[in-house]
């Protein structure tokens, strides 16, 4: 008798189960792992990219080297002073001739068919004056990197 | 006796193992995608190269931007926010002014002699034509497609482009504008043909979707996009 009394008894509705909880959060971390790129650079400049209205979205992020141009982070503004400088992966490059080199490495990497396809984004900060834009381009040009990418942030409408 | 159940393994700090992971990979990877002005740089010439062609003053469109981020367009100081209109202006030359270039008439008819004539000529010509000739042919196929799907149209002649130079001292702020408001003009004109042919608009297309890129061909064809970006004079070093 007692055996049957001890359910019935006291307790109320079960404790929810969180088991799937585990497997809601899985989902989420793959979606995250699939839908993004691991973000390959320290940046070591400042880029405040510029608004624009009449922009493209690159698509192949694979396709897609990046060049910034900016003043040093405040980290190393004293080894760099507050002039803009062009960091190209983790580097901050000392001559603009580094460009070339640069590209051509990148294009080693890369499978001969897609070279072509390749576009050169420039991530410029917007008080950069052309000056060093204008050598970068030219020294893209110099190794036949000639699809750019001006980089922009769409443009915030105003009211 | 009967078996004891096997108790259930508490699953609880697993989710706090996958919130972990999450939170590594949302903190470590980027989402923005990537945006811009896209451009393609000219090839790079050979010292001695000079120029062969003519090309006629009304065909260029010429703008300018000075060290204090000044716009000087075909020779008239305007501001920003007029250069998108007159970029249009120039484009499509809509009431034939004098100073804007003469558009072409392409018809379906057109296409085929300019498609065969240079396809008599690749037979005879020398190797370093064809390549060339090659590209001429694509361009004139091009045309064809959008002469056939949209009849008899007007666009800029071949040689007519949008020329920008900038200073040294320009800043990349107003570089970007200005190439925005060269872009705009085209997308806008672009999309007014994409509209009237296909009711979508053509920056709604992607050149990745195989649909979407003979649409993309024909659009080109009628609203040539012809932006070169001259070399200041002397570049600083770096």
């Amino acid at each position: 008798m007692s055996k049957f009394k001890k359910d019935s008894g006291q307790k109320g509705a079960p404790g929810v189960s969180t088991a799937s909880l585990p497997d809601i959060v899985f989902m989420l971390l793959f979606f995250f792992m699939v839908t993004t790129v691991m973000r390959e650079t320290d940046l070591k400049v400042d880029v405040k990219k510029p608004e624009a209205e009449a922009v493209t979205r690159l698509e192949k992020k694979s396709l897609v080297d990046y060049i910034y141009i900016g003043p040093a982070t405040t980290k190393y503004r004293s080894q760099y002073g507050a002039e803009p400088r062009i960091q190209l992966d983790d580097q901050i490059a000392t001559q603009a001739t580094e460009v070339g080199g640069f590209i051509q490495r990148k294009r080693a990497e890369r499978d001969p068919k897609d070279i072509d396809f390749v576009t050169t984004s420039l991530k410029v900060d917007e008080k950069t004056t052309m000056g060093i834009v204008s050598r970068v381009k030219h020294e893209l040009r110099e190794v036949d990197a000639l699809k750019i990418n001006y980089s922009t942030s769409k443009k915030r409408v105003k009211n | 006796m009967a078996r004891r159940k096997i108790e259930e393994i508490n699953a609880g700090s697993m989710a706090d193992i996958a919130f972990l992971l999450l939170i590594f990979f949302l903190v470590t990877t980027t989402m923005d995608t990537d945006e811009g002005i896209v451009r393609t740089l000219p090839q790079k010439l050979p010292p001695d190269y000079k120029m062969e062609v003519e090309i006629n003053a009304r065909d260029v469109f010429e703008v300018l931007v000075n060290a204090n981020d000044q716009l000087l367009v075909e020779n008239e100081y305007i501001q920003i926010d007029q250069l998108k209109e007159k970029t249009k202006e120039f484009l499509t030359n809509p009431s034939n002014r004098e100073g804007l270039p003469i558009m072409e008439e392409i018809t379906v008819e057109r296409c085929k002699e300019e498609i065969s004539r240079r396809k008599e000529a690749q037979e005879k010509a020398e190797p370093s034509l064809q390549g060339i000739l090659k590209a001429e042919i694509a361009e004139w196929e091009d045309k064809l497609a959008a002469a056939e799907k949209v009849g008899p149209f007007k666009t800029l002649p071949k040689l007519a482009i949008i020329s920008l130079r900038n200073d040294n001292g320009t800043s990349y702020k107003m570089y970007v504008q200005v190439q925005d408001a060269l872009q705009g003009a085209i997308n806008d004109l672009r999309n007014e043909w994409s509209q009237r042919v296909y009711q979508e608009n053509f920056t709604d297309w992607s050149s990745s979707k195989d649909e979407d890129k003979d649409k993309i061909k024909i659009i080109r064809a009628i609203v040539p996009q012809r932006i070169a970006e001259q070399e200041p004079k002397n570049i600083p070093a770096y």
